[in-house]
């Protein structure tokens, strides 16, 4: 089967062969992140997920997170639903965990920037 | 109202500025000062939330806010001064500021140099002559992504996106994680605009079909946006008669193409590319104001954040030299010049007194092997393919520039099947 290889901006087009969930082949690939690519997208694909979470307090109202590494695909509208649920006090702080083990895939969901609680103005 | 001394002044503190103020300070410029119009330091990759960012630096895939947060840290280490909430409204030949901000009103920042790093904006509507009433419901990409990722609200339910820009992939999804429907993407030229990665990922995963050679002809709605008239184009990009149809819609967002931003670096008098829209720079990324240099976005568009700190980096170094009367005097004049696959292009000279690195978009996409070179054998590389969505460049060694004759006064780059 082809595809492109999503794991840097290059996007090289591979041409993988695999029997049953083992890839055998990869063709076109320009470098090897290409091969780990084509396994988990056999076997599990996988992307790296980011959205926002609600912030309370905040200097903004929402903070940007992410998942600290790649997610099962199939789950992403799960975690993004589940993220979509919760609210989280400013200050935030970039690396914190907003959600651990989220929907039970092991993966953290981690703030990705630092946002600092408003102001208050008399 | 008292004015600002500084050796090197920063115009904006996205990826280009705050790594010129890094590159000006490790240079041994004194004062840095970085004035940035936001509140907050990062500019446009703060809003830009997924991954993707920073591969090449930092060996590791980050989010925009991420890449930006270890940028800042090594310019506030470097002893980099930042101003945010400050607004440069004036610039002027010999690189003086005029800004204003809420604590200290208006006044002039001087400087020994000065770099233009406003980066670039979006093609809106007004630019692509649709017909139709203006509801509301449309949006360019990168609007909606700040709706979306730093606002906290969604633009709309069901959205069209015309143009296949990165920032428009990315938005659909986006909008699609969001729990949006995306009916389609529209691209008018035969190839897609933005990387193919981002083809894959954003819409491939999800099913959003994607049209080449297709375009929006009419909108529809008068206060909401209530859908768009679709068509096909021929080979010539006109119309193909009967291909006409309705898509339902309450939004539509704009990846129509990026523009440099450079009203300052006009008022200050350094000469703009036609073609580019960015100021006219030799390889010391100096603009045609001698004291006034140039990176990033507001000099012509780049694929990667990475490339443009680089150029940040490398631009911040050489107004350091020149605040300090170090930089070397240019000593010759060659001009580059695009060959036939090649529009977009900078530097559009070279002094011959550095190593250069000559960035390019081809026009037409080359989907076979294909030689990327400079003349007069000054480089050559061999490629798999060439494309317009993927930037191209060519290096030029100072020893090999030295070496040309003196009636040699013009390089041509360009990429060609072999």
């Amino acid at each position: 089967m082809s595809m492109i290889c999503v794991r840097c901006p290059v996007g090289c087009d591979i041409k993988v062969t695999a029997e049953g969930d083992e890839v055998k082949s990869v063709e076109g690939n320009s470098c090897p992140r290409a091969l780990e690519f084509a396994r988990d997208e056999v076997r599990n694909p996988t992307r790296v997920f980011a959205t926002t979470v609600r912030v309370s307090g905040g200097r903004l109202p929402v903070c940007p997170v992410r998942s600290r590494g790649p997610a099962p695909k199939s789950r992403l509208f799960d975690i993004s639903r589940e993220v979509a649920g919760l609210t989280v006090p400013a200050p935030v702080k970039i690396g914190q965990v907003i959600l651990a083990d989220a929907c039970g895939t092991g993966v953290d969901i981690i703030a990705s920037r630092d946002l600092e609680a408003r102001e208050v103005t008399a | 109202m008292s004015d600002i001394h500084v050796d090197v002044a920063v115009v904006g503190a996205g990826p280009a500025g705050v790594a010129a103020g890094i590159g000006a300070r490790e240079a041994g410029a004194g004062r840095v000062l970085v004035i940035e119009r936001d509140w907050d330091l990062g500019g446009i990759l703060q809003q830009c939330i997924h991954p993707g960012f920073g591969l090449h630096t930092f060996k590791e895939e980050l989010t925009g806010p991420e890449y930006m947060h270890r940028w800042i840290e090594r310019a506030r280490e470097a002893g980099v001064e930042f101003m945010t909430n400050s607004m440069v409204f004036g610039a002027h030949p010999d690189g003086s500021l005029d800004v204003m901000n809420p604590d200290r009103g208006v006044f002039r920042v001087t400087s020994g140099a000065t770099v233009l790093a406003m980066g670039c904006r979006e093609r809106p509507l007004g630019a692509i002559n649709i017909p139709g009433s203006r509801p509301a419901g449309i949006y360019t990409a990168g609007t909606a992504q700040r709706f979306v990722n730093m606002e906290g609200y969604m633009p709309g339910d069901r959205a069209v996106i015309l143009g296949s820009g990165d920032i428009g992939l990315i938005m659909a999804r986006r909008m699609i994680w969001e729990g949006a429907k995306v009916e389609a993407v529209f691209e008018i030229m035969p190839w897609a605009g933005g990387l193919r990665r981002n083809i894959a990922q954003c819409l491939d995963d999800y099913g959003i079909p994607f049209y080449l050679n297709h375009s929006v002809v009419r909108v529809h709605g008068h206060d909401r946006l209530e859908g768009v008239t679709v068509v096909e184009l021929d080979s010539d990009r006109r119309p193909v008669p009967g291909s006409e149809r309705f898509v339902p819609c309450d939004t539509m967002l704009l990846a129509v193409g990026l523009i440099p931003e450079n009203e300052l670096s006009r008022m200050a008098g350094a000469e703009i590319h036609p073609v580019t829209g960015g100021p006219i720079l030799n390889e010391l990324y100096q603009t045609t104001r001698p004291s006034i240099f140039a990176a990033g976005n507001v000099v012509i568009v780049y694929d990667l954040a990475d490339w443009v700190s680089q150029e940040g980096v490398a631009a911040g170094r050489n107004a350091a030299l020149y605040a300090a009367g170090a930089l070397p005097e240019p000593a010759r004049r060659l001009a580059i010049r695009g060959g036939k696959n090649v529009r977009l292009f900078s530097p559009h000279y070279v002094t011959g007194g550095a190593d250069a690195t000559v960035y390019f978009r081809v026009t037409r996409p080359i989907e076979k092997r294909c030689r990327v070179f400079a003349d007069h054998g000054l480089y050559e590389r061999r490629e798999r393919y060439a494309r317009p969505g993927e930037m191209n460049e060519v290096r030029l060694a100072r020893e090999a520039l030295a070496a040309l004759p003196d009636d040699v006064t013009e390089i041509v780059v360009d990429a060609e099947e072999v």
